[in-house]
């Protein structure tokens, strides 16, 4: 935290627009938020706040196998999806839930995911999920499912065609741990090989459960691109307008053929890496206090009272964050188990018949618990 | 058989403009054993194209491709180099259209060309199939012959599921006739090649004529040998493999593979479940050590050779 290393950062602390030199460049990008955009910044910033202290509730309670945090990452995720246009793909790691709600996924399939009933979720072909692919979490492997799938847009020819609105680019998110990994690094490489349209976006946490960044990396994060060929950028990953800035520009940079890009947000996981894990064990309570005062949501709504908003649409926002929590928590309290046949479908794409025979096994053993063992 | 893949993966790049060729030095080179020379010349740098040397790197970013709507072919240039791609084939490749409840599926197809008796150094002549066909999701053929070879690359590629492409490189070379405008066995059917009625010689790639020598000694020797080639490893067609066991009473399965958790040892156990009353004999296979693969001037010693089968089929006969 004490590197030199320019950040882009247009909020304060305190809410005020203050852009540091390195935001300069970007700047001109805050000029397409309106103010609905801001509040809806803020909406889907609580919206998952709520909903993620929900889901850590009901991990206790016994009706997810596993939650997965999203709690101070909010800005990052939210500026950095609302900075993506229609037509590009997202393709996250496994703590992107306000990217999804933005995009329009249901997070009920989230919980679901959690909960153990699937392991897919959404259909990301359905354009309703706004081109969210699923969670990977093997650290680090679908950052070359990202490029391949921009390698794909390339030979599509929605790439560098001068048409914003119908060029295409991919975002692709991971942690500060999975920069460690192979995959990113082949990612890295294959991306500037092929100049494929992706935008990495690191969400530099701190932690990679235990682990410090310093030790996944001595450089600051913001560094590592450049030597594959890749510039890159450090935001201040608690502030949504860096966010939304800087992967606005890089996409539509990607999208112009103008190769990959790399952005390391700064910011902070505030809770348990998992449901499972402890941070007391590992963490410096002086650390915590230090984000905790740099909390993203605060400090957005500091900056939107600024601009005028007053308490009326603050306490509406809450209001509707604690009904959208609580719709969930009653979804998933009535939802059932998968049926189990379901086990060997989609194994394979064509018909194969191991799964025939081990599914139809399967049903004649149950009946035969269901009639009764002659 | 290298003429034969060259004149399939053409084939295939011709029909369906959704096909790609991916792989280290597969472009202006034509691949370390030429399988795609000129294919890069004739359909351009977009459809077949040079990968950075990393092959979770290849395997990755055709996954990509294919949730693209694309049918990446990969090539892995040797055998021993296909581990830094195993998660991305095991975790990925293979379960993905699982994952994402069949919305999409995964029509990539990985080539590897394996197998030992060409002398080469280590990494350059091992068989592991055994890993993979241990993982759902992903099917395994492998070809003996260069009819087999052309027509199965065709349909590798059109099968909607991920394709493990198992070349035995050792029958490279060999020439034989394909039948270009005939038809062929489905890709996941298992052949019988040769006639027999004492005892059934089960195996794939290379070591189908490994058996087909065998059998001819053991004609000579009056021990009638029935031969299969088993053609798709993954899944297995037990069709034919049971109702010659029903017949003879006795198998013998063959691999250049080491034979622990291999291939081999999945079918003694299935046949012996399937035919067991049938069986005349306990079924035996005949394998690799359970060794490292070894140095070129000793593989001799490890990979099966037609007396290392012989020896099987008397000790069937003996029971
Ligand atoms: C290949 C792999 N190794 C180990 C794990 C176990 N694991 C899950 S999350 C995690 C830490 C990841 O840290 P980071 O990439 O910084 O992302 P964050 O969880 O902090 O968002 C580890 C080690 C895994 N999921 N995949």
């Amino acid at each position: 935290m004490s590197d030199t290393t320019p950040t882009v950062q247009f909020l304060s602390l305190e809410g005020e627009l203050r852009p540091t030199d390195a935001a300069e460049e970007f700047a001109d990008r805050l000029a397409e938020l309106t103010d609905d955009d801001l509040r809806s910044m803020y909406r889907s910033m609580q919206l998952a706040r709520h909903f993620d202290a929900e889901a850590s509730n009901l991990q206790r309670q016994g009706q997810l196998a596993l939650w997965i945090p999203s709690h101070g990452q909010e800005a990052a995720q939210v500026g950095s999806a609302m900075a993506a246009r229609a037509q590009d793909h997202i393709f996250p790691a496994y703590r992107e839930h306000v990217v999804a709600l933005v995009r329009g996924v249901d997070l009920y399939e989230v919980l679901r995911l959690l909960r153990g009933e699937t392991h897919g979720g959404w259909d990301p072909t359905d354009p309703a999920n706004g081109n969210v692919h699923g969670y990977t979490l093997v650290i680090g492997a679908h950052s070359l499912h990202a490029v391949g799938y921009a390698q794909g847009l390339q030979l599509d020819g929605v790439v560098g065609t001068g048409d914003l609105e119908r060029d295409a680019a991919v975002l692709c998110y991971f942690g500060d741990g999975a920069t460690s990994q192979g995959d990113v690094s082949e990612a890295l490489v294959f991306a500037a090989s092929s100049q494929a349209p992706t935008v990495f976006f690191v969400q530099n946490n701190q932690w990679a459960i235990s682990v410090p960044v310093r030790v996944q990396s001595p450089v600051p994060l913001a560094l590592r691109p450049t030597g594959f060929g890749i510039p890159g950028v450090r935001i201040d990953g608690n502030d949504p307008l860096a966010s939304y800035a800087v992967t606005r520009s890089f996409l539509d940079d990607a999208r112009e053929a103008r190769g990959p890009r790399f952005i390391e947000a700064l910011t902070y996981r505030l809770g348990a890496h998992t449901s499972s894990d402890d941070p007391t064990k590992y963490r410096d309570p002086e650390e915590y206090a230090y984000w905790v005062a740099r909390d993203p949501i605060v400090r957005f709504e500091k900056h939107l009272r600024l601009l005028g908003e007053g308490d009326a649409f603050f306490t509406d926002v809450v209001a509707e964050a604690e009904e959208f929590a609580d719709r969930m928590r009653r979804r998933i309290l009535t939802a059932g188990s998968p049926d189990p046949a379901t086990m060997f479908d989609h194994v394979y794409a064509e018909p194969h018949p191991v799964m025939t025979e081990q599914k139809l096994w399967l049903e004649r053993y149950e009946a035969s618990y269901a009639e009764g063992v002659q | 058989m290298v003429k034969a893949l060259n004149a399939g993966l053409r084939q295939a790049l011709a029909d369906d403009d959704k096909v790609l060729l991916m792989g280290e030095d597969i472009g202006t080179l034509g691949g370390v054993f030429r399988v795609t020379e000129g294919l890069q010349a004739e359909f351009g740098a977009k459809r077949v194209f040079d990968t950075p040397l990393a092959e979770s790197g290849i395997v990755g970013t055709a996954i990509g491709l294919a949730m693209r709507g694309y049918r990446p072919v990969c090539e892995i240039q040797f055998d021993g180099f296909i581990f830094p791609a195993f998660d991305q084939i095991t975790t990925q490749l293979a379960k993905l259209t699982n994952r994402a409840q069949g919305a999409f599926s995964l029509p990539v197809v990985i080539r590897v060309p394996y197998g030992g008796h060409i002398g080469a150094v280590e990494h350059h002549q091992e068989s592991p199939e055994a890993y993979f066909a241990h993982t759902a999701g992903l099917r395994l053929v492998s070809p003996s012959t260069p009819h087999d070879a052309y027509w199965m690359i065709q349909e590798a590629i059109r099968s909607d599921d991920p394709v493990m492409f198992f070349e035995p490189k050792s029958r490279y070379w060999p020439k034989g006739a394909v039948d270009f405008g005939g038809s062929t066995t489905p890709l996941h059917a298992s052949r019988v090649v040769r006639q027999g009625t004492d005892v059934t010689l089960v195996a794939h790639g290379a070591m189908v004529s490994v058996l087909m020598q065998a059998a001819e000694v053991a004609q000579e020797e009056g021990i009638s040998a029935e031969v299969i080639d088993l053609r798709s490893l993954s899944p297995v067609d037990y069709g034919p493999i049971v109702e010659s066991v029903t017949k003879t009473g006795r198998l013998v399965v063959a691999q250049e593979a080491s034979g622990f958790v291999s291939l081999g040892s999945e079918i003694a156990a299935t046949v012996t479940e399937r035919a067991f009353y049938s069986l005349k004999s306990p079924v035996l296979r005949v394998s690799g050590f359970d060794i490292p693969f070894p140095p070129a001037k000793l593989e001799k010693l490890h990979l099966p050779d037609a007396d290392r089968v012989l020896e099987a089929v008397d000790r069937a006969m003996a029971y």
